[in-house]
């Protein structure tokens, strides 16, 4: 699978729907999420739909990096374990807080009297979600600079990324302060909410739908935007692209901080909707299958990442309740059957049916190792920071 | 993108925050919080009731588990060949955890909320079992899980049916104690169990004068022990004390014995080593060396007899029974036998009835705390014989209280709070 092969090249702009289009989506998306959901749905498959939208996030954010900037970004588990963990730690001290215990209970359990300096910023609401919102992106900032001016890209990045989403996992598994390997659970509150009562856990999935379609929002804004083109840009021709006068690294640091920040606000969703954060949420394992869904829905859509992954999640979840160990091979052929047939997921699906019924319009601009056609009605550079 | 759209967002916006803001619930301290345990949804009308089994059938520790998986299955069958409970037969829901916690978690949830289950047995790893803990307490169900672990913990929504500490890892340091050792070199995989319990060895070594030769952990599924082999050789303890699991433990005992090691000159304490494990190790490289546990398949009780007759009868006369199984088979057991002492499938009945309630299991008579929810049980030191079978070659003076925040040792003050 080569990362700078376009997945789906420049047609008219498919992959991203027109302003009617996109309001009546959202209308759809708003009215599924907000009214039938929670009206059809258990509490308990609502926490699981929920859990399922914050992948929806992290691939909203790798649909951006990779389909569109072809970053194979393979470590997201290291930006969603920050946005985690900096949220665990703070509802951690905020349950000691309010049951009036000096430290976390799993602290006080392995003899811990103390709260160690470098967790007590995060006691504070404010600085927990201000670190939750910058530091991934501010990480993916350096790394990104670091990464990209060195001209460092293909399978090389991926490697780097994955590295260091498991050199998170394996430093966390030796913090003892984090939970080590059974990492940070039994949340009771959520900024004074109590986690307990189903009707705040409703609230938290309204959250993170709601988050879900302020970042397909802001992915469709970048999508349509100039920047938007010059990253296909980058991703189809990079060295075409720098002639031009521009220098890639900086486009390609611009959406790789995006998909790290998208990650980081996952997240810090993740650990109060699921209860949970371990060293095997963020590790190599999950980094992958952030990944899958994206691929499997069309990776260079707007939609497809994230409905690819909200739909790999929920057939995880309900094919593993009927046939246990079999689903691991189910997803695994699915996998490879769109890779090496449908290389734009399944959104590229509809395309490939019409032209197969269609063969004499089968249009030579159509094939996928083709360069896409970069639009060069561009004059001027400024947008790009 | 026209200016003109723009205006569309703030009104959009202000909706959906609108609609989160009504959705509000109960703020901590207010009067009414949901925190009372939600009403149980279990279906007792039927001839039949529900139980869960959640053990991981894919993944890390997959080949550890299905093993377990199989002991549930074999005490539920048996129990239902027994005219089941409460004249009730068992109606077994099984799900896959995946070796992940908030698998476990998940499965917890929907098991307990969804199915209605009168109870869950498994878990296996630490953070599995951690990762279910709030779900069995926040909805009222039970959990039985079998399985040693590192202790510091009870909930009166889990029973622990496996060993804590004062039942595994104490009786080994005073047999080597006993056996004139004076110092231990301690190796273990990195994660909380083995950090546990070497905070236990030293804190035990510290007041018994034991010296420490060294410490070493490698990560989960590590296989490179030639550095850490090579400084337990030179460091020449008495004895080694071995906390590694899984995968790692082929790894290590091929290093120790292709080193030159011998039990004779530096016999390996295992705590997690079994007979499924050392039939993947290899007899060759693990012989005579030794285990800490409380059941052993060579056992000459009548009811580990009949229990291995009966197993390798229904799975097949090559299978091994181990300690974690004989655990969760147990805990199948007391859980019958807790319902039936309360005469209902109700949690509180059951939690209240627990106190006293016996079993005759495979590695002996075990009776449930009411207290900690632990049970009493026999400790035995085993050493691995040529077969591959494993002896007891030391037994602890009848079934020991469970004592898994060890308040009853006075040089463990400190360990716990």
């Amino acid at each position: 699978m080569s990362t700078t092969t376009p997945a789906a090249p420049a047609r008219r702009w498919p992959a991203v729907p027109g302003p009617l289009r996109t309001g009546a989506g959202f209308a759809l998306a708003a009215v599924v999420l907000f009214a039938v959901a929670p009206a059809v749905l258990s509490d308990f498959r609502l926490g699981l739909l929920g859990k399922f939208l914050c992948f929806a996030i992290v691939a909203a954010g790798i649909g951006l990096a990779w389909g569109r900037g072809g970053m194979l970004t393979l470590g997201q588990g290291l930006f969603f374990g920050m946005g985690a963990y900096v949220m665990a730690m703070h509802l951690k001290l905020a349950d000691a807080q309010v049951r009036g215990d000096a430290v976390p209970d799993f602290m006080s359990i392995a003899g811990v009297r103390d709260v160690p300096g470098w967790w007590q910023p995060f006691a504070s609401p404010v600085v927990t979600l201000l670190v939750v919102l910058l530091a991934p992106g501010a990480v993916a900032v350096l790394l990104g600079l670091m990464v990209f001016k060195r001209r460092v890209k293909g399978a090389y990045f991926a490697i780097l990324s994955q590295a260091l989403a498991a050199a998170l996992a394996t430093w966390v598994v030796g913090q003892q302060m984090l939970g080590g390997s059974n990492g940070l659970n039994r949340f009771r509150t959520f900024f004074g909410f109590d986690l307990s009562d189903p009707a705040n856990r409703r609230l938290l999935f309204f959250i993170a739908a709601g988050t879900l379609l302020v970042v397909v929002a802001v992915v469709r804004q970048l999508m349509r935007s100039r920047y938007g083109e010059l990253l296909v840009a980058v991703r189809d021709q990079e060295e075409r692209v720098r002639f031009l006068g521009y220098d890639p690294a900086n486009v390609k640091v611009v959406a790789y901080t995006v998909a790290a920040t998208f990650a980081g606000i996952a997240g810090a969703l993740f650990v109060p909707l699921v209860g949970i954060i371990s060293p095997s949420d963020v590790g190599i394992v999950p980094s992958i299958s952030f990944l899958i869904g994206v691929a499997i829905g069309g990776r260079d859509t707007l939609l497809g990442p994230v409905l690819g992954a909200i739909g790999i999640a929920w057939a995880e979840s309900s094919l593993s309740e009927s046939f246990p160990s079999a689903w691991v091979y189910a997803q695994g052929a699915l996998f490879i059957v769109v890779v090496g047939f449908l290389p734009g997921g399944l959104a590229s699906l509809g395309g490939v049916l019409r032209r197969r019924g269609r063969p004499a319009e089968r249009v030579p601009h159509e094939e996928p190792d083709e360069p896409a056609s970069v639009r060069t009605t561009e004059p001027e550079k400024e947008p790009v920071a | 993108m026209p200016r003109v759209r723009r205006r569309a967002v703030l009104p959009a916006t202000a909706a959906v925050l609108g609609l989160v803001l009504t959705a509000c619930g109960s703020r901590v301290g207010e009067d009414g919080a949901g925190a009372a345990p939600a009403e149980s949804c279990v279906d007792t009308s039927g001839d039949s009731i529900k139980v869960g089994a959640i053990n991981s059938l894919s993944g890390a520790t997959a080949i550890n588990e299905t093993v377990i998986r199989d002991a549930i299955e074999f005490a539920v069958d048996e129990i239902n060949a027994d005219g089941g409970v409460l004249g009730k037969q068992l109606d077994l829901i099984a799900e896959d955890g995946a070796s992940d916690p908030t698998v476990f978690a998940e499965k917890a949830e929907k098991l307990v909320t969804s199915d209605c289950v009168a109870a869950v047995f498994g878990g296996y790893t630490s953070a599995s079992r951690k990762a279910m803990l709030p779900v069995f307490e926040d909805n009222g169900g039970l959990l039985y899980y079998g399985q040693q672990y590192e202790g510091l913990e009870d909930s009166s929504n889990i029973f622990y049916s496996g060993a804590t500490t004062n039942q595994q890892i104490i009786p080994a340091l005073d047999y080597l104690k006993e056996q004139g050792v004076t110092s231990l070199y301690l190796v273990g995989s990195d994660y909380v169990f083995p950090r546990t319990s070497n905070a236990i060895v030293k804190a035990y070594a510290d007041a018994n004068g034991i010296e420490i030769k060294g410490e070493d952990y490698l990560p989960l599924g590590a296989t490179e022990f030639s550095t850490i082999v090579n400084k337990i050789r030179t460091a020449d303890a008495d004895a080694v004390f071995n906390v590694v699991v899984g995968d790692s433990l082929v790894a290590f005992f091929r290093e120790f014995t292709a080193a030159g090691l011998t039990a004779a000159d530096m016999p390996v304490m295992s705590m997690c080593l079994g007979e499924e494990e050392v039939a993947a190790v290899g007899v060759e490289n693990v012989r005579d060396h030794l285990a800490s546990w409380n059941y052993y398949q060579t056992l000459e009780t009548p009811e580990n007899t009949s229990f291995v007759e009966a197993f390798r009868a229904e799975y097949g006369a090559d299978r091994v029974t181990s300690d974690p199984m004989e655990s969760a088979y147990t805990g199948v057991h007391l859980w019958k036998a807790m319902v039936e002492k309360a005469d209902s499938f109700d949690v509180a009945d059951v939690q209240e009835a627990a106190d006293g309630v016996s079993y005759d299991s495979p590695g002996g008579t075990v009776v449930v705390d009411g207290d900690n929810h632990h049970i009493s049980k026999t400790a035995r030191i085993g050493q691995i014989r040529a077969d591959g079978q494993i002896v007891s070659v030391w037994e602890s003076d009848g079934a020991i209280e469970p004592d898994p925040y060890l308040t009853t040792y006075d040089w463990a003050e400190g360990l716990a709070d």
